[in-house]
């Protein structure tokens, strides 16, 4: 589009920007204060972040989290690029329009709604099958549940622009239709793979109304903890921990982003040269 | 249809189904029985009578409370007042931004992206949690302004409906954007040069093509923050006062401070049944979308 910038729309850019960034900023400041007192400057310290250690309370709650979310995310990768491939690659089945509606549905479902109705069902189910015990087993299953969405939706998108002439190719040559697609098109996609798990991964960690519903007594994840804590008011160590946690999963998107990019260009450029040297005579798919 | 593509829908279908849409059952049934002091907390609507084998037992007492207590009908027209304006004050801020990164030249454009991506990618709770330390009463914004001279003593933000309303639109903003961002970039711009060229002033160009082409980004994105914002706990609770009685937060104090388990299920349908047009407006531009 055309580069013509309004002193308006550039100021409104900015607020949002700081309307985003500024508590996030600020936040991690007060985290090197070394007074108790949220409103007094008492000097830099680390003194929080060293007590974050011994604090055998959170980290309990950060390993069941980070068990949680990595079970989680990896099957619910798994069921979302079956659930992608049926989408995009079989027009027409029985149940496909449910489908389209489950995978859609829990995005815009609020987590409250689905939280309570997950666990009459597993409370209902231990009285029939005595399976599942809340704890890890339900917050697992539930976030597969909700994550499963999130994959489907990524790796939909991602599969729908994948040229599907290089897999006919593979199959004119004798190849069978799982070989082609293992070889051809999973390579094509693992960026999206990749960047569903990490969003699986981070909103599966940073779950709490759901896993607050479906969890038992004793298994509480580490938004749990936080939020029982926050809720007392502010405590210098969770304004430690949370600084840590978003400079970890920030610095690992910015980083999984920039490799993906350049995964993408490569890969982009060698399809480029390929389709130049050997296929010249056939256009290119947009 | 070959039967080696059902091992390919079947395990994410059924998981869905088992996992994502029957619990709506159990919740519809449980909504008709009783609070009972036994595990799980609530009487069987199916029982086994000697004179008549299985007997139904539907009552509909709960739903009949939600009407007579006020709190319900005042948390749902507070969640759906508060989620309406949360949503226009996102997408007056949101056009704008998704506008400003479309025109914006490529390089600028990726960074741009990713400076509102990357948000929510970080954790929604310690967002809401990063707000608290700008609003409360001897928070940045408030030690900001005294120290200027502006003000003489605190604002009152916190527990506050501003203090909801700001939380909403801090942590949805980005998924207003992003929806705009992709209907504006893929925009022609030869459309508007040929307005442009016709005599058409900018802001009847803008009226007459940009806004009309744009229109399913603005209902995708206000759906992606009117939804959740109706549903919101988190904000209401940490941010709100004890008058900013959402929905989310009725069924929470209902389930886990009451223990009835019943009447959490009937505000969850009930609530489900008011959120049911919404959502199938975002389905049917979603799944238009995705079926192209």
């Amino acid at each position: 589009m055309e580069r013509r910038y309004s002193p308006l729309l550039l100021t409104i850019l900015c607020l949002g920007i700081a309307i985003l960034y500024v508590p996030i900023v600020v936040l991690i400041a007060y985290s090197f204060n070394a007074s108790p007192l949220v409103n007094v400057w008492g000097g830099f310290s680390t003194q929080w972040y060293s007590q974050l250690v011994h604090n055998r309370q959170l980290l309990q709650a950060a390993l069941l989290s980070l068990e949680a979310a990595v079970t989680a995310s990896t099957i619910a990768v798994i069921l979302g690029t079956l659930a992608a491939i049926a989408l995009v690659r079989f027009a027409r089945f029985r149940g496909r329009l449910l489908l389209v509606g489950m995978v859609n549905a829990p995005l815009v479902m609020p987590e409250i709604i689905t939280g309570i109705t997950q666990l009459l069902l597993f409370v209902s189910m231990v009285q029939t099958f005595s399976w599942p015990h809340r704890g890890f087993t339900t917050i697992v299953i539930s976030h597969v549940a909700f994550c499963t969405a999130y994959a489907t939706v990524t790796v939909q998108s991602r599969l729908q622009s994948a040229d599907q002439s290089l897999e006919e190719a593979a199959m004119d040559l004798g190849s069978g239709p799982a070989r082609a697609f293992i070889e051809i098109t999973l390579p094509i996609i693992a960026p999206a793979l990749l960047s569903s798990w990490l969003l699986n991964f981070t909103l599966s960690l940073d779950d709490l109304v759901i896993s607050s519903f479906v969890s038992g007594p004793g298994a509480s994840t580490l938004p749990m903890v936080i939020y029982s804590k926050v809720k007392l008011g502010v405590s210098p160590d969770i304004n430690a921990l949370a600084s840590l946690i978003i400079c970890a999963v920030g610095s690992c998107v910015l980083i999984a982003g920039y490799l993906m990019r350049r995964a993408e260009r490569r890969r982009e450029a060698e399809t480029f040269s390929a389709n130049q040297t050997h296929t010249a005579d056939r256009a290119p798919h947009g | 249809m070959k039967p080696g593509r059902w091992l390919i829908i079947l395990p994410p279908l059924l998981f869905l189904l088992v996992f994502f849409l029957v619990p709506f059952a159990f919740a519809l049934k449980i909504s008709f029985a009783e609070v009972a002091a036994r595990v799980p907390p609530f009487t069987d609507i199916l029982t086994r009578t000697p004179e008549h084998g299985l007997q139904l037992t539907l009552s509909p007492a709960n739903y009949q409370y939600l009407f007579t207590d006020e709190v319900y009908g005042y948390a749902y027209l507070y969640s759906l007042r508060t989620a309406f304006f949360s949503t226009l004050i996102c997408l007056a801020l949101g056009y704008p931004m998704a506008y400003a990164i479309a025109r914006a030249p490529k390089s600028t454009q990726n960074i741009l992206l990713l400076v509102i991506i990357l948000p929510f990618w970080t954790s929604f709770l310690l967002r809401v949690y990063a707000l608290e330390g700008i609003i409360r009463d001897n928070g940045l914004l408030n030690t900001l302004l005294l120290h200027l001279g502006l003000i003489h003593e605190p604002l009152k933000i916190m527990r506050t409906s501003l203090a909801v309303y700001l939380g909403i639109i801090y942590s949805y903003l980005p998924f207003m954007v992003l929806p705009l961002f992709a209907t504006l970039e893929k925009l022609d711009p030869t459309l508007l040069e040929a307005a442009a060229d016709l005599g058409s002033p900018p802001w009847r160009t803008f009226l007459d093509i940009t806004l009309p082409l744009s229109l399913p980004g603005v209902i995708a994105g206000s759906m992606l923050v009117f939804i959740p914002a109706v549903g919101e706990f988190v904000i209401p609770s940490l941010l709100g006062g004890p008058d900013t009685l959402m929905i989310g937060r009725v069924l929470w104090d209902e389930f886990f401070g009451n223990h009835d388990w019943p009447v959490a299920s009937a505000v969850a349908i009930a609530f489900l049944v008011l959120l049911a047009g919404p959502i199938a407006i975002y389905q049917y531009y979603n799944v238009k979308q995705a079926e192209g």
